[in-house]
């Protein structure tokens, strides 16, 4: 029988029970006759204190208090993909089901995973095997893209007793009985739990160097980020922050997304759902969904459950990571999450430290991405958790505590800039203040698979924008006239560069992914016109001929004028641009 | 059996507590009659044991520590609720002050409203048309979206919203039902009267639903003024099929209440001396913009907002801009000029504009069209602070181009008159028309076909 106690006091999402209790910390509860789930964040002798993830409306003090005497816990299994949940994992679809309308009831509960649904299950052990934690001992197709592995939960091992044969079953039929060391019999389902605050257990942690390929020009070609690794996004509003996840999410190379929505706008999960499923994946053609997962906490749901948020989507990508598949998990946006932490610890009355935010945020940011990484799993497949998080600062400050913090953890800074959003250009990520610290890592990657001088045209386009940014210092002055003709042609190819390489269409067919080879190739057409150029301008050629030309709008326009497809008209790009500055070097 | 409770612990501001009180629920209303005879109203905002804190919405002025009776109304705070209210005008906290006597409640709903579900919302993609050239091209605003106003004091945000009602047409769609709710939030009575009068002067003074908190209205009734609206809003749209604007002003007044009741509450301030939730209490109030499966209205918002010393980074504005579709941003330096109305282009935005507008929505062109404007605007700004450092006449040709678009722009696409509406195939002809002023390599966002079909060289003057 489930113990209870009664509720004391009630302040905002926070409620507490009065005197000793044999709750546990981080156990999850049940609150009032409602039964709103919560959990335990602070035990003294005199009081416990819950954070409750539903509205407290009418909530009376005496109202019971059930222990379940479990922690905050994932279902994992079967059905997670294509699906979408609440911070705790509550499926949102089922919820509307259930409660027969548009708004979130209070206290509904259903759970996480369809239970009635039935799975077409290959069992691939058999009596006598020998099971450890995270072996995989059943797989069945989740989608028609993705083969969910069901793996032993990680503290457990022992001898395969009895295994049922292949068919259909649900997610809560008994697959597997094993035996432990200690001779007690368990069954394995199809699902299991784990609590969302402890990272999975992993073999050991690889050396992350292979790239998370995304399509989008300036993160690719200038601040790539590895399988495995840790991107911040920080923007104020309108920078385009949604837009720039939305792109990584449907276009980067990962097996599997999980897009967490935390405390944002819900026209925009509503947005995501939409567009997602509508949207052919052009590596499998299939929807996108079938290889999404989306955890929804709009800005107006419960805080608490925002918090939460954030550990459900990590779990939720690791469990996958451990079945071998290479996760991206998007969260949008992590300054939400920061912000419920700060209101939750205002409501404790716990000392503030920077701008009210409790002292533990740069613990449990690191925490958080930490997470991230390539890694051998338990049953020795390799798979990878890369986090992306966007940041909102405060006023556009990115001098606050929560990006201070993440800049700290995470190894590539994608920072976007407002005068590039105001001037329409997206992904508005300025390219002065981001950094990958991942370039050198992937640099063998790079030369091995897309061509050899990838990273040193890459080089040369930073080093030409960097040259640009002080030049522009003098024309902010004086203006450009005044400069001599081999610094204007800085000037004009740096344009050309921020405007057909660096600035891409998210609505243009072709525009919005660009693969790796074509990338390098407008690079390669870039630097090509340049040194030409500048051989003419040497020579005494004005740069205003070449400019009149038309071959930096040729430059500008490659995105639009070569599909993806036929790149191999790019190659006679070199040739008409040799012929044509031949013409004024000759006369 | 009803209880009530003679005097109170103690009082704090706008807070009371209360002892010993039995089954005190979170969030209830209570009812507090004085000794001479008056009520006022609170809610409870934290129990500990048999210890309750109630918030008085019209203060504690008058109340001493053995002069009050107190009631505890078992129920959280809740609306009166018909299709009469339309027409109608409330106070703050929702009783009628026209002296048309009460409301016979068809329903009664929680003010406080309850998320919707995201898998539930439809995602808004019907335009409305505003007969404003800057927002219809370059900030459409979507049926369904919160997009707010962010001003400062004296520039022209009142008359803007009041145009945006009186012009406002749902595109594709005219028998469409459409009603405004409007919330006043510590605004001036000449404010309150001037919306009052211009929806007369428009006639859509019967479809309109007033909830009043004036300046010199206790400031702790403000917190419950946009949601009383919002539930009348909500029923509206969700109940009887409705098209519901609602407007709201003025949020940073709101914004201030909440800190005062925080800081009399003894919560820990956040930046500025807000309170550290005002993210999700504002998120409270604009998430309830939307539409809805299964149902025909639809919740569209225009806040307005002052930003203090016209600063956008300000707390108030600032989390605004972090919940909302947008933001159209008025200037004070077009304002000065005289152009009205006084709307910065280049810090607005219409985030749902995206999927509302091109093909099948309001014409092929028109993505690109605002993707050169803005780039070309922004060009601008450029030319002009250099300009400034340099004098116009040493600009290249090109920036002196430039300098000739901009003011062109201003006078002519920006500047209307507060009754024009012009509609949208004007105003998109109006925009390429300025466009074709520029040379056209300098248009390196649009592709070629479109450019073909819309960019016309300027005849040369003979």
């Amino acid at each position: 029988m489930e113990k209870s106690y009664k509720i004391y006091g009630i302040n905002g999402p926070v409620v507490t029970v009065k005197g000793k209790t044999d709750l546990t910390m981080m156990e999850m509860v049940y609150v009032g006759e409602q039964r709103l789930a919560g959990e335990v964040i602070g035990i003294s002798s005199d009081y416990t204190t819950i954070q409750v993830y539903e509205e407290t409306t009418g909530l009376m003090p005496d109202a019971p208090v059930y222990s379940t005497g479990g922690l905050l816990s994932a279902t994992l299994g079967p059905g997670i993909l294509d699906n979408i949940f609440d911070g705790i994992e509550r499926p949102l679809k089922e919820i509307e089901k259930h409660s027969g309308s548009a708004f979130i009831d209070r206290g509904a509960s259903v759970p996480s995973l369809d239970t009635e649904r039935e799975w077409d299950v290959t069992v691939c052990v058999k009596p006598g095997d020998r099971l450890e934690g995270g072996m995989i001992y059943a797989t069945c197709p989740e989608t028609t893209i993705i083969e969910h592995r069901c793996l032993v939960r990680p503290d457990l091992s022992g001898v395969v007793e009895s295994v049922a044969p292949d068919g259909k079953y649900k997610i809560n039929d008994v697959i597997v009985t094993i035996i432990d060391n200690n001779n007690n019999k368990h069954e394995l389902t199809l699902c299991q739990k784990w609590p969302i605050r402890h990272p999975r257990p992993i073999n050991e942690r690889l050396y992350a160097n292979i790239p998370l390929i995304t399509g989008q020009r300036v993160i690719d070609a200038l601040f790539p980020i590895a399988k495995g690794g840790t991107a911040a996004i920080p923007g104020g509003f309108g920078t385009g922050k949604t837009m720039t996840q939305h792109q990584l999410a449907k276009w980067c190379d990962a097996d599997i997304i999980v897009y967490v929505g935390c405390g944002e706008r819900g026209n925009e999960m509503s947005q995501v759902l939409e567009e997602f499923s509508s949207l052919i994946d052009p590596k499998s053609n299939r929807p996108m969904t079938d290889r999404t997962c989306l955890i929804a906490n709009t800005s107006n749901m419960p805080v608490a459950a925002r918090e939460a948020s954030i550990y459900t989507g990590i779990t939720l990508a690791e469990y996958y990571r451990d079945m071998g598949y290479h996760v991206a998990i998007m969260a949008d946006s992590t300054s939400r999450w920061a912000e419920a932490l700060r209101e939750i610890s205002g409501r404790l009355e716990e000392m503030p430290a920077e701008e009210g935010f409790p002292a533990y945020l740069p613990s449990r940011l690191s925490e958080f991405y930490e997470r991230a990484g390539l890694v051998e799993s338990l049953c020795g497949k390799q798979g990878s958790v890369t986090i992306i998080g966007a940041v909102s600062p405060q006023g556009s400050d990115f001098s606050e505590p929560v990006t201070q913090n993440t800049k700290r953890f995470t190894r590539c800074f994608w920072a976007l800039d407002k005068s590039l959003a105001y001037a329409r250009h997206y992904p508005a990520i300025n390219w002065l203040d981001s950094y990958s610290e991942y370039a050198g890592d992937l640099e063998k990657w790079y030369c091995d698979n897309v061509g050899e001088d990838f990273m040193k045209c890459r080089e040369r386009f930073a080093a030409l924008l960097q040259e640009e940014a002080s030049l522009m210092e003098i024309v902010k002055l004086i203006g450009s006239d005044v400069l001599p003709d081999d610094q204007k042609l800085i000037i004009e190819i740096t344009k050309a560069i921020r405007v057909g390489f660096l600035q891409q269409n998210a609505f243009h067919k072709d525009d919005t992914y660009v693969p790796l080879s074509k990338q390098l190739k407008m690079m390669r057409a870039t630097l090509h016109l340049y040194d030409v150029a500048a051989y003419a301008v040497s020579q005494g050629v004005p740069l205003s001929k070449i400019t009149d030309s038309g071959l930096f709008d040729k430059i500008v326009r490659i995105k639009y004028d070569v599909p993806n497809d036929r790149e191999e008209i790019l190659d006679g790009y070199t040739k008409e641009i040799d012929d044509v500055i031949n013409t004024f070097t000759v006369s | 059996m009803i209880f009530e409770y003679i005097g109170v612990k103690e009082i704090n501001g706008s807070l009371i507590v209360l002892d010993d009180v039995d089954c005190p629920s979170y969030e209830e209303i209570v009812e507090i009659r004085l000794d001479n005879g008056s009520v006022r109203h609170g809610r409870i905002v934290t129990i500990e044991g048999g210890r309750a804190v109630i918030q008085v919405f019209e203060g504690t002025r008058g109340i001493s520590l053995n002069n009050t009776r107190t009631r505890l109304k078992g129920r959280p705070m809740e609306l009166d609720l018909s299709p009469e209210i339309q027409g109608r005008i409330f106070s703050g906290v929702g009783t009628p002050i026209d002296g048309l006597g009460r409301i016979y409640p068809e329903k009664r709903m929680n003010v406080n409203g309850t998320p919707i579900n995201p898998v539930s919302r439809v995602y808004p993609q019907n335009y409305i048309c505003t007969g404003i050239s800057s927002i219809d091209t370059l900030i459409t605003l979507i049926r369904g979206q919160k997009l707010p106003i962010f001003s400062g004091s004296g520039m022209k945000h009142n008359e803007l919203a009041a145009q945006i009602v009186r012009q406002a047409k749902i595109a594709n769609d005219e028998d469409a039902k459409f009603c405004i709710v409007f919330a006043a939030m510590g605004v001036k009575n000449d404010v309150a009267d001037y919306f009052r009068r211009s929806f007369e002067e428009s006639g859509v003074l019967g479809r309109v639903t007033m909830f009043l908190n004036l300046a010199n209205d206790p400031i702790i009734e403000r917190i419950l003024t946009p949601r009383c609206a919002l539930t009348a809003a909500e029923y509206l749209a969700f109940e009887h099929d409705m098209h519901v604007l609602v407007i709201m002003t003025d949020m940073t007044s709101y914004a201030e209440a909440c800190r005062e009741f925080s800081s009399s509450k003894g919560e820990i301030p956040g930046r500025k001396g807000y309170p550290g939730y005002l993210y999700s209490d504002l998120a409270s109030l604009y998430e309830r913009a939307g539409m809805i499966k299964g149902h025909k209205g639809s919740v569209t918002q225009i806040p307005i907002l002052t930003m203090p010393n016209d600063d956008i980074t300000h707390p108030v504005p600032d989390l605004t801009g972090y919940i909302t579709e947008g933001q159209i941003v008025l200037d004070r330096a077009l304002d000065g000029s005289g152009i009205y109305p006084p709307v910065s282009i280049l810090p607005s935005l219409s985030r749902l504009m995206k999927d509302g507008i091109g093909e099948g929505f309001t014409r092929a062109d028109h993505a690109a069209l605002s993707n050169q404007l803005f780039a070309s605007y922004a060009k601008v700004q450029d030319a002009r602070s250099l300009a400034s450092v340099i004098g116009e006449e040493e600009l290249s040709d090109s920036d002196k181009k430039l300098l000739e678009f901009g003011k062109k722009f201003e006078n002519t696409f920006i500047r209307q008159s507060e009754n024009e509406a012009r509609s949208m195939e004007q105003s998109l002809t109006l925009g390429w028309e300025l466009l074709s002023e520029l040379p056209r390599e300098e248009l390196d966002r649009v592709d070629n076909e479109t450019l073909e079909k819309f960019y016309h060289a300027p005849a040369k003057e003979a």
